[in-house]
């Protein structure tokens, strides 16, 4: 049975009574332990996000904290110099602290706050979420504890530095794989032990249902700016429009798209195909893996037959997981989104062209969609509209591309 | 029929003493360890759970999760577990053994393909960490139909309401985590606060066979004895673990902690 998208209902609400979107994916599949702080949290956010006064707390710090709206621009050279398409960038790296995960950090303290935690823990890899949740954190008075990969704190220093800076603590996960899908794990683990007095904050729209709702419902400002200033500059959504984004656990496209669900905008995805000759590639939905359940629910994800959850590699450390947001899986399934991966040499390529051309300068995450716009603009008309959301900035990835490229410049 | 599972409480009861319950990982540290492990700790332990490992462990301490990654580095399989239990049973045919684990397993294997594996090996219950009432509704009734007990998890979170429910759809043991830990935590509340909610529980349904679970060592099992039944796992893996690095034999020390344990609790 194919299932459908539901019109004027949002993204995050179209799933059953379990929690399951198209009836396949997501769900909660968690130790008795969570139960409760779960069912609470989920009670607590549905009164929360009708409540005026908290969404007009979160406008508030969203306006004045997080800065809004990120700006929305022509690149004007690279359109020019593929010759196609137009294409623009909304660029959300120029929210506070350099990417969209900021929204997630921001709403997580402020429930938080409401719920009457003293604590949060986080988990991240590439370092941003974990980055923007030690900023929060102080920003709103609450102690803050983050799990990172070992692999990832080594390959994204700049990040775990800004987090140290914030007075949080960096737990290092050592087991697996020693990436983000461990750091999720451990986090989850020491949530199942603390969470009486802690809480949770889920980087991605990953995990039980309700960090899935609370981290999209909180991206979602990226479409409410969006679809406003696609208006300003065309008088109307254009007919022909691309909306491209790149996807790890998916928190980034689901809130760039959240708005433009209804619309005739078409959805792509770009997942990290990892380096050329590896098979470790931490795109599933391209891919097609099966149906698995990780961290608590179902979706898509790299494993072997036994069920065992497999390795991924990515330049990518915000890509670099082995599943997808169910929500993306359910986006797939009801074709209204359509996906794809760029590999790490794609990526690199794509990053050093734009910086080159444009004022802006991705990091390695957005810089797989910027690829897959690279591959489509000179195939398009003029009249064909490609927006990239340049979801991070490169900073954190200085070792990185100064290691492969030989030099990082800014 | 009654279950192998409510004789081994009947029986204890009528002892006065709690079941001893051991968990180990099926294929720690070899695939034949574990089951010469098994062998060799039934003589002391009443029922065995048997952990089918997963690499991605949301609810298990450091012990188990070790336990596991051995077990999977040496390429333990599901068929492999089934073949422990199956060999295990031709010697022990009235021991229950439970299996442990993760939900993605059983879902990948098939969840009628995997009940047919249990029953055809002799599994008497299963465990499965990440499938909560009232998901679990479903797979729970199939067990019930293969005669597998399909053991339910209350916690110190869990509320009186839900408690109720769970225990109204029960089998014939319920599983108490004692603290809001993972597995192998070390006890952060009292045995007699444990206790306490315990019986705040068993005061439901008395009849209900009620076991504790997590952060019960050598020094704190005895203290408990007043339970139905009592699950020591983390110990026993951290065992082979220091069985391993001191260069001893897993299966002589397994025995030897199994064998005091049960001296604790007569």
């Amino acid at each position: 049975m194919s299932s459908k998208i539901k019109k004027n209902i949002p993204l995050i609400d179209q799933h059953d009574k379990n929690f399951m979107y198209g009836g396949k994916f997501g769900g909660n599949f968690i130790p008795e332990t969570l139960k409760k702080p779960i069912d609470d949290l989920t009670k607590l956010f549905a009164k929360l996000r009708k409540e005026k006064k908290f969404l007009k707390e979160r406008d508030y710090f969203f306006q004045t904290y997080v800065g809004a709206p990120t700006p929305f621009i022509k690149l004007e050279n690279l359109t020019d110099h593929l010759g196609g398409a137009q294409i623009y960038a909304k660029v959300v790296s120029e929210a506070k602290g350099g990417a969209h995960k900021i929204y997630g950090a921001t709403v997580h303290c402020m429930i938080a706050k409401r719920a009457g935690k003293k604590y949060v823990v986080g988990d991240t890899g590439a370092g941003y979420a974990g980055k923007m949740l030690s900023m929060a954190a102080k920003k709103f008075g609450l102690k803050c504890k983050i799990f990172m990969g070992a692999k990832d704190i080594k390959r994204q220093r700049p990040n775990v530095e800004a987090i140290r800076k914030n007075g949080a603590e960096i737990v290092p996960v050592t087991t697996g794989s020693q990436t983000l899908v461990d750091a999720v794990s451990e986090c989850m683990r020491y949530w199942v032990s603390n969470c009486d007095t802690t809480h949770m904050c889920v980087g991605s729209t990953v995990g039980p249902n309700i960090f899935i709702k609370i981290c999209a419902w909180s991206t979602a400002q990226i479409s409410r700016e969006l679809i406003k200033q696609v208006q300003e500059e065309f008088g109307m959504i254009p007919s022909k429009l691309k909306l491209i984004n790149c996807v790890g656990g998916g928190s980034s496209a689901a809130g760039f798209w959240n708005e433009f669900i209804d619309t005739s905008a078409q959805f792509i995805g770009v997942e990290a195909g990892g380096p050329r000759n590896s098979k470790l590639h931490a795109a599933p939905l391209t891919n097609g893996s099966k149906i698995g359940i990780l961290h608590g629910a179902a979706q898509y994800v790299i494993q072997d037959k036994e069920g065992q959850i497999g390795s991924t590699e990515s330049i990518s450390a915000g890509l670099d997981y082995p599943g997808i947001s169910p929500l993306h899986c359910f986006l797939k399934d009801t074709k209204r989104a359509k996906y794809t991966s760029a590999s790490d040499e794609e990526a690199l390529r794509a990053y050093q062209l734009v910086s080159k051309l444009e004022n802006i300068s991705p990091s390695l995450e957005p810089s797989h969609a910027f690829a897959e716009a690279i591959k489509l603009a000179p195939k398009l008309k003029s009249s064909e509209v490609i927006i990239v959301n340049s979801c991070g900035d490169s900073l954190k990835d200085k070792d990185i591309i100064k290691q492969k490229l030989g030099s990082y410049n800014r | 029929m009654r279950s192998k599972i409510a004789e081994v409480f009947d029986n204890c009861k009528k002892i006065k003493r709690p079941a001893l319950i051991t968990y180990t990982v099926a294929g720690d540290n070899t695939k034949n360890n574990s089951l010469k492990i098994l062998n060799k700790i039934s003589k002391h332990a009443d029922i065995l759970e048997l952990g089918f490992a997963h690499n991605t462990p949301i609810a298990d301490g450091g012990q188990i999760q070790e336990s596991s990654h051995r077990a999977i580095k040496n390429g333990i399989k599901l068929k492999d577990v089934f073949q422990i239990v199956k060999k295990f049973k031709k010697n022990n045919p009235n021991k229950p053994i439970i299996l442990m684990g993760y939900f993605n397993l059983i879902y990948q294997n098939g969840e009628n393909n995997f009940l047919k594996n249990c029953k055809a090996s002799g599994v008497d219950g299963l465990i499965v960490v990440d499938l909560p009432y009232p998901e679990n509704k479903i797979f729970a009734n199939k067990c019930k139909k293969k005669s597998i007990n399909f053991i339910q998890l209350l916690s110190p979170t869990t509320s009186k309401e839900r408690i109720k429910k769970i225990i109204k759809d029960s089998h014939d043991m319920i599983y108490y985590i004692s603290m809001l830990s993972t597995t192998g935590g070390k006890l952060k509340v009292s045995p007699k606060n444990i206790l306490k909610n315990y019986n705040r529980i068993k005061r439901i349904n008395p009849k209900k066979n009620l076991v504790i679970g997590f952060g019960i060592t050598n020094k704190t099992i005895s203290s408990l004895k007043s339970a139905n039944g009592l699950v020591v796992g983390s110990l026993l893996c951290k065992t082979i673990t220091n069985s391993l690095k001191m260069r001893q034999n897993p299966v002589t020390n397994l025995d030897k902690v199994v064998y005091n344990l049960k001296n604790k609790i007569l």
